[in-house]
């Protein structure tokens, strides 16, 4: 990731003289801008360029530690069964039945906005969903030969887990995270949108959004950019986790599930 | 049915205390409520005096049982900025959200199970493919550029509907695509794969035997048969529904429940947040135990359990 070699702007430089410079002209002061530029005449291509940064940073990062709790989360609830079992999938239906804009607006209410807490919000309303799927194909692994096997052999339970059950899960996880990253960068976006995630200084699309949407009755191409931008991307990560469930397809028994991610 | 019912209920309250408690935790786990009410150019004086006030001075369960309490009573406290009940405040703003969350939600019906249907009943057709596209991009597509493409084609360059604000139904229509869109693609896909599912069973042959027109077989026999998946995901989708409606109405500052939310978050406007929250997620909750008793309804086979 190194925007600075793309881009051909420093993405906060403000040129008044070039504001609002229509995309594929040449601004006031002589500058080529392919995406146009926007009301403080920055720009828009160097600044989507390093909003992808971001993008990224916050969606990995989020699904990351999403991941890594729901993960851990349906591990332990489907090996150990019992009262853990019920207390975690409770969990995880509460945290479907609360809508995720209100967790949001709770907790960046509340601690501020910035892109710590944003990656904590979109991780917090995420995790249950891979524990969900984790638990679900637990459950069957558990019963097969190999595990039962590796049992009798009297391994501890932890390499159980991580040397039998996890890597026959991958597959799903992979699957549901991919999902997992499309839908944390629209999440971004949507905060960021509504003034409740990214700071205004540092480049998001979101943000970028919430700026053009004010200038959206004459200068369309401020809102035009960063929203095809976030399109493009968000469809292609959906088509690869497409296409990735369906090469899993074989060894996925939790498919049910997934189609209605 | 009826025990199913309370069952439920009794359930979704317990969902509801732990979203209060989540809420309360939030809150003091911040740092100091008080310090927060009073922003930075309190006195000291002034703060001892907010504090015992609101009761942040005695213990914490002593306080979330009063808080619990102050709730069940419909007291939520006094909005910070606007110096009036919070819960009042918000109950007002509901209708115009429940007018734009249901026309998005007939809108999406209403679109999205033909789609659905047609695509399973013409597997693989150009229809099909078509279809799922136009779903795909519907999913892929983020609320708030939806919206504001819409206003740039329909309302910049054709003026068939206000930029934003107005009166009337007009007003309605915009924001109802925008936030329908979504939940469209998504029950579209549900209904497709559902009705998949259904369609190679035995009974529709049978109706079929018996010489049920096909429009019977598929809307009387399949389509019953294939909505538990379809109202599941749309129950889902209810929650969705509400937080895009918080973004929907920030693209087209229409007045609803979501301007107000972003709003008290920005002025750190606590218990407007507070009110705000509880309130959505009790109604997301109700409608979601309203929906088991239409499950029932749709499908005797369910279990009371």
């Amino acid at each position: 990731m190194a925007p600075h070699r793309l881009a051909p702007f420093d993405p906060g430089e403000q040129r008044l003289l070039a504001r609002f410079t229509p995309p594929m002209t040449r601004a006031a002061d002589g500058t080529f801008a392919i995406l146009g530029t926007d009301q403080l005449g920055r720009d828009i291509l160097s600044r989507l360029i390093y909003g992808a940064r971001t993008s990224s940073l916050i969606g990995f990062s989020a699904v990351l530690l999403a991941g890594l709790t729901g993960t851990s989360l349906g591990l332990s609830a489907a090996m150990r069964g019992g009262i853990a079992d019920h207390a975690i999938m409770r969990l995880a239906d509460m945290q479907l039945a609360f809508p995720f804009i209100m967790l949001a607006i709770t907790v960046i209410g509340i601690l501020g906005p910035g892109i710590r807490n944003l990656i904590l919000v979109v991780a917090l309303s995420n995790w249950a969903a891979y524990a969900r799927v984790v638990r679900a194909e637990t459950l069957a692994i558990r019963e097969r030969p190999y595990v039962e096997a590796a049992r009798s052999l009297g391994l501890p339970a932890l390499r159980i887990v991580v040397r039998h059950v996890l890597p026959n899960v991958s597959a799903s996880l992979m699957v549901v995270a991919t999902f997992g990253v499309a839908g944390a960068i629209l999440a971004e976006a949507g905060l960021s949108f509504l003034g409740l995630g990214v700071p205004v200084s540092i480049p998001s699309w979101g943000g970028m959004l919430a700026e053009g949407r004010q200038y959206v009755d004459t200068r369309y191409w401020l809102a035009l950019f960063p929203g095809a931008a976030l399109f493009i991307t968000v469809m292609a990560i959906n088509l690869v986790g497409d296409a990735l469930r369906d090469a899993f397809d074989p060894y996925l028994h939790a498919r049910r599930s997934l189609e209605q991610l | 049915m009826i025990v199913y019912l309370c069952k439920r209920l009794a359930w979704t309250m317990l969902v509801l205390l732990g979203i209060t408690a989540v809420v309360f935790v939030v809150i003091h786990a911040s740092g100091d409520p008080a310090a927060l009410y009073m922003g930075p150019e309190g006195t000291k004086q002034d703060y001892e005096i907010l504090r015992s006030a609101l009761g942040f001075d005695r213990p914490l369960p002593e306080q979330y049982g009063l808080f619990l309490w102050r709730a069940a009573h419909g007291d939520f406290g006094r909005s910070l900025r606007h110096q009036q009940p919070a819960l009042p405040m918000v109950l007002s703003r509901l209708p115009a959200t429940f007018r734009l969350a249901s026309a998005a939600m007939i809108l999406a019906l209403l679109l999205a199970l033909p789609l659905g249907i047609l695509s399973a009943l013409y597997r693989r057709s150009l229809l099909d493919t078509g279809g799922m596209m136009l779903a795909l991009t519907g999913q892929c597509m983020p609320t708030f550029w939806l919206g504001i493409l819409l206003i740039l084609v329909f309302a910049v360059q054709f003026r068939w509907f206000p930029v934003y604000g107005g009166e009337g139904w007009g007003a309605l229509v915009l924001p109802a695509i925008t936030l329908g869109v979504w939940a469209m693609a998504r029950t579209a896909r549900i209904t497709r794969s559902s009705m998949l599912d259904v369609l190679p069973s035995e009974y529709l042959r049978t109706a079929r035997a018996k010489g049920a027109s096909e429009w019977a077989v598929v809307l009387r026999h399949a389509l019953r048969n294939g909505a538990i998946p379809i109202a599941t995901a749309f129950g889902l989708e209810l929650g969705n529904l509400l937080g895009g409606a918080v973004i929907t109405e920030a693209v087209f500052a229409y007045p609803g429940i979501g301007r107000l939310a972003v709003e008290a978050v920005i002025n750190k406007d606590v218990p407007m947040v507070q009110a705000v929250v509880l309130t959505v997620a009790a109604t997301v909750l109700l409608l979601n135990v309203l929906l088991d008793a239409v499950y029932v309804v749709l499908d005797p086979r369910v279990r009371l359990a």
